[in-house]
């Protein structure tokens, strides 16, 4: 079946797919985790408000996010980002923004949504007992927020967490739609260059296929080790 | 910021095709929905056929479902996109690859396959929670009766089953949708790519891909309340909170 393959083309080009592709595809990944996880907790703090204009903005924001595919997201931040960056400081011209940037901020933008659904019931798992009582001793919101619960919700939903960033990690290749050479996009840059689709797309699903089962592995190990018995 | 807003373009004709540019986004509506649609039988099929095989006693059966679900869900769905759409072809025998590359709508017809495939993975995983969530009374007492093992699962275990899972299915079917989108990629004019390409030709990007959430927005309205009638039509009265239960989310 596979006699009129060449699949030296992988030996030739490892190279640019590891260190371009797969250090782009990486680096956006770890990235865009943090980012997501920081701006999806302040929105979940945010619809958990008791302020109602806040809880409904940042309600609405998260629905709407979730409920338009990433593509779609990827291109309304791909034009948007140069028009807020404008906004920023206060230029005329829309600000040009780098491939990576504007990638970033649409992943930390779009995977906060699904961090935020996660941090929300994080939140909401600790007992209110633990809320009342460290109000009783005199701590303020942020502090209840930063000593009590957020540490007891992070350990409840970590493992969570890492699901999401392996869905995020195959997430980004979608980056596809705006020819950047992400670990995909340089892939399928030689596939083209070299007339090689079958053994470049085989070899990707194969890395990909490896990299995410080992990931969800180390996540459910983790989950056993985390634990909590109650 | 100097952003030329026009919000008259949508009835504007389209310098590709016959329409304005309204009716080609509803022409991509069409096939938004006509791909998820016809995935959605995929994956509901094969879907409960993997996740029931994954609670059978038989080891092998389980050894088998859990593989199809690994496999699944460990390459991302562009990828799969590629290997149904460039790769599949290939590796078919020639004359057969042949009349799959010369295939009218072949974009369209691998989409539906890659989605369902894709997305059967992950309807799996919910029937195989859902039957895991049953007491494990009810297979007992259905092999007590004297059913058979196919029997009980016919009569006592899915119908259970299927009822509990409603809500995440919701969602993948809500998922389904939103991922018909990537099938852009090998030429599928699904709405996302109208959207792109009513704003390559217009240059009104941000009108384009408004129409586009908003339409988006409209169609997981209507699903989301549409399986809210479901569920409390099937409901089962005294069970499962009784069909107050809330959809996805």
């Amino acid at each position: 079946m596979f006699a009129n393959f060449d699949f030296n083309v992988i030996e030739r080009s490892w190279r640019y797919l590891f260190f371009d592709g797969m250090a782009f595809t990486l680096e956006l990944t770890v990235m865009a985790m943090l980012g997501g996880i920081i701006v999806g907790t302040l929105l979940a703090l945010c619809r958990l408000s008791s302020f109602k204009p806040v809880s409904m903005l940042a309600g609405g924001y998260v629905n709407l996010v979730r409920s338009i595919p990433l593509v779609l997201v990827i291109f309304w931040f791909y034009f948007l980002v140069p028009y807020i960056g404008a906004w920023v400081i206060g230029a005329k011209e829309p600000v040009k923004v780098g491939a990576f940037s504007s990638c970033l901020i649409t992943f930390i933008m779009f995977e906060a949504c699904y961090y935020c659904e996660i941090m929300r019931a994080g939140i909401q798992s600790v007992s209110r007992g633990q809320v009342s009582a460290s109000y009783a001793l005199g701590l303020n919101y942020w502090q209840t927020m930063g000593y009590v619960v957020l540490p007891q919700a992070f350990r409840n939903m970590t493992p969570v967490l890492l699901t999401q960033t392996v869905v995020l990690f195959q997430d980004v290749s979608l980056v596809y739609v705006l020819s950047i050479t992400d670990f995909v996009g340089a892939a399928s840059k030689v596939a083209q260059r070299d007339g090689r689709l079958v053994e470049m797309y085989l070899f990707v699903a194969l890395v990909y296929s490896l990299l995410c089962y080992a990931l969800s592995n180390l996540v459910a190990k983790l989950q056993k080790r985390i634990a909590i018995i109650r | 910021m100097n952003y030329n807003w026009n919000w008259k373009i949508f009835w504007d004709a389209h310098p590709e095709g016959s329409g304005t540019y309204m009716s080609s986004l509803v022409a991509g509506l069409g096939w938004t929905l006509a791909t998820a649609l016809l995935a959605w039988i995929i994956a509901l099929a094969l879907g409960s056929l993997v996740g029931t095989m994954r609670t059978t006693p038989k080891l092998w059966m389980v050894r088998l479902g859990n593989a199809y679900v690994e496999l699944f869900r460990n390459i991302p769905l562009l990828v799969q996109m590629f290997l149904w759409f460039f790769v599949m072809p290939e590796l078919l025998p020639d004359r057969l690859g042949d009349w799959v590359k010369q295939m009218p709508n072949s974009p369209f017809v691998t989409s539906v396959i890659c989605l369902g495939f894709f997305t059967s993975a992950r309807v799996a995983e919910q029937v195989k929670a859902g039957i895991g969530s049953l007491p494990r009374g009810q297979t007992m007492a259905g092999t007590a009766l004297g059913l058979t093992l196919p029997q009980t699962y016919r009569y006592v275990v899915l119908p259970q089953a299927f009822r509990i899972i409603l809500p995440p299915l919701t969602s993948e079917f809500l998922n389904i949708i939103k991922n018909s989108a990537v099938a852009l990629t090998i030429g599928l004019v699904e709405l996302t790519s109208r959207a792109r390409s009513m704003q390559e030709f217009s240059f009104q990007v941000f009108e384009a891909f408004t129409a586009a959430t908003i339409i988006y927005i409209i169609v997981n309205i209507i699903v989301v309340n549409l399986m809210r009638l479901l569920e409390k039509k099937v409901a089962v009265p005294g069970l499962i909170a009784g069909g107050s239960m809330s959809a996805g989310h």
